[in-house]
């Protein structure tokens, strides 16, 4: 393509830099650092630093993210989503755990720390066998469940074709209307705290004809 | 959900200031209005002198017009949501002080002069850029909306909050100046990345989460700005200050905020925003990725639960907004029954690409009860569909996407609820 005239702003990033800064992992482990842990060097780890959230099991404690379980699930009413059941690579899980946990410490794990936690996390997912040694060799070798859970939006096929014609303005329904669900009923919405005046009474208002 | 005050309660403060005046159409006065026939306070003294307020905040009678949290939406408040009051705003422009944030490691503070930008990878020369360098790009201004993925999401399985601000507040719109992405990439060079048809960028943030998402080359050469302003101020801090990532019509999860690196690569990272979070489970267990563009959608900000009828019969403005991520809005009908007839609304002006839209139905209330929805058409032709037919294509696990038509049930007496129809 034919390029704008550079305006030589800006100056040249030093190897250093990218270094400190370039940390994202593809699927295909470009960009693994060279390293390794078990799962039993893993545990440890996590019991330190990620059990008070996460679990002792990634089992997940309250509304914390569960890490583990859900095998065969996603179809389910209530599908449980976690590294092993819906994560498709495990550059991702490698990459977000280095980058962005512990969750108010980030960047603080080691790239052994890394890959030990993560080995635990698939031991917990029954991913891997205790003795498994994940490491920027190994790392291919682990089998994610759900990597061909996948598909490339598909609205254009699915939704825009049919959704695309003259709506209806006047008798659009076969039936009359009914409704069938009141946000009422669950009363989960936050409300505001009482106000400082004395409440009027709220008078209902008088349904009038209306006056030409 | 520690605390929850009954509904008198909240009903108590939405209709507080409209109780006095129950009276339908207008009544002749039994006597004169003393606010007219006395002297009042700000007639006669001094109001407060210029050097009062040297950056102004909303007069204190509009205190309700405050973003909102839901608390056990999530585990913690800094990775989390609130909710942009739209049910009390009006045109299309958002406050910058009330418009929603989502953040997935808290608002950090950063300043200017500690802000670096770094373009890597697949380009001739990687760069780092100060913020000053950014200042020095060729500008462009631009009115989008920033609609979260997850806007709505709470209604997937059935009526959940009751109001707008919570069933589609997470959204603002503002209007950008910044540099076109594109002139950024350029200016490190793109020979390097030879085809630029396949080629992508991944674009990450200076806070603990990253938020990196990967973008497709033809978009990040489209449209997409690296902005610094929005409503004509610097952003704010808990809006990416001092430099985030515009991306009009997309999905507000890749707007990245203070966005610090952008990397050209040959394929998506597939990072755990793209993978685990925004993807659109479907009935079958299989999941969308990929998802970008934001549908077009609408909904009526008034009336609705927290903005209740408290005038009686007669005149009734019935308003609202509609958006959509492929193109401008070029129609919005309205419904008072639920859907069984549609009345087509006046657009506040024409719609404008991936920005928000404002329409008006000026109509005569009778005081019976309605069922109302409204129905956005963008310049696709592409008609908003009805909760029931996005759950047929998708079921009730997408999670995010849903742009599915609003009813509020607006009952005799003025109150309005959230509800699904038949």
């Amino acid at each position: 393509p034919a390029m704008a005239q550079k305006l030589g702003l800006g100056r040249t990033a030093l190897p250093e830099e990218i270094a400190a800064w370039n940390g994202d992992i593809s699927p295909d482990g470009t960009g693994l650092p060279i390293g390794q842990g078990d799962a039993i060097e893993g545990e440890e780890i996590f019991a330190t630093k990620c059990a008070a959230c996460h679990g002792d099991f990634a089992e997940g404690i309250g509304n914390w993210p569960k890490l583990a379980g859900g095998k065969d699930t996603l179809n389910h009413e209530d599908p449980l989503k976690t590294v092993g059941s819906y994560w498709p690579y495990l550059s991702t899980a490698f990459d977000y755990i280095q980058r962005s946990m512990p969750y108010g410490d980030a960047g603080t794990l080691g790239d052994d720390e890394t890959y030990a936690i993560l080995a635990y996390i698939l031991y917990s997912n029954d991913l891997i066998e205790d003795d498994f040694v994940l490491s920027n060799e190994t790392f291919l070798d682990v089998a994610m469940p759900n990597a061909d859970g996948f598909i490339v939006d598909n609205r254009a096929e699915t939704e825009y074709a049919h959704w695309r014609s003259e709506p209806c303005m006047e008798n659009c329904k076969a039936a009359p209307v009914k409704v069938t669900m009141r946000a009422m009923v669950l009363d989960v919405t936050p409300q505001e705290e009482a106000a400082a005046v004395p409440a009027p009474e709220v008078e209902a208002v008088v349904a009038e004809p209306v006056q030409e | 959900m520690t605390h929850k005050p009954s509904r008198r309660q909240f009903l108590r403060n939405t209709v507080a200031a409209g109780a006095a005046i129950t009276v339908a159409g207008k009544a002749d006065a039994q006597s004169p209005d003393p606010l007219i026939t006395e002297v009042q306070p700000w007639a006669q003294s001094f109001g407060d002198g210029v050097d009062e307020t040297p950056y102004g905040l909303p007069i204190s009678y509009e205190n309700d017009v405050i973003r909102r949290n839901v608390e056990w939406l999530t585990a913690d408040t800094v990775s989390s949501i609130n909710f942009t009051p739209i049910h009390a705003l009006d045109g299309t422009i958002t406050p910058q002080g009330c418009a929603f944030e989502r953040h997935h490691s808290g608002a950090i503070d950063l300043k200017k002069e500690d802000y670096r930008l770094m373009i890597n990878g697949l380009v001739d020369t990687p760069l780092v850029f100060t913020y000053a360098d950014l200042e020095r790009f060729p500008r462009e201004n631009h009115v989008y909306f920033c609609e979260c993925a997850a806007n709505s999401g709470m209604e997937w399985a059935g009526a959940q909050l009751n109001g707008a601000q919570f069933t589609h507040g997470m959204i603002h719109n503002m209007e950008y100046t910044g540099v076109p992405l594109r002139t950024l990439l350029e200016e490190a060079g793109l020979d390097t990345a030879g085809d630029l048809k396949d080629k992508w960028v991944f674009v990450e943030g200076a806070d603990a989460s990253s938020n990196g998402r990967s973008i497709p080359m033809e978009k990040a050469l489209d449209d997409v700005l690296v902005a610094f302003k929005a409503n004509g101020e610097a952003l704010r801090k808990e809006h990416g200050y001092p430099v985030r990532l515009v991306v009009p019509g997309w999905e507000g999860n890749m707007w990245i905020k203070w966005i610090r690196r952008i990397e050209v690569m040959d394929a998506a990272v597939q990072a755990r925003e793209e993978t685990s979070k925004y993807t659109d489970t479907l009935a079958d267990g299989v999941s969308r990725k990929w998802t970008w563009e934001m549908d077009a959608k609408s909904v009526v900000t008034s009336p609705s639960p927290q903005s209740p009828i408290t005038h009686g019969t007669g005149p009734l403005v019935i308003t609202g907004l509609a958006w959509s991520g492929r193109g401008a809005i070029t129609r919005v009908d309205v419904s008072k029954d639920g859907g069984m007839t549609w009345e087509t609304a006046r657009l506040a002006k024409a719609g404008e690409k991936m920005a928000l839209t404002r329409f008006y139905l000026d109509t005569d209330w009778d005081g019976s009860e309605m069922m109302l929805q409204s129905r956005a058409m963008d310049d696709t032709g592409y008609v908003q569909p009805t909760k029931t037919q996005l759950r047929e294509v998708r079921g009730l696990n997408s999670i995010y996407h849903n742009n599915g038509i609003q009813t509020w049930l607006v009952r005799a007496n003025g109150e309005a609820e959230n509800v699904e129809v038949s």
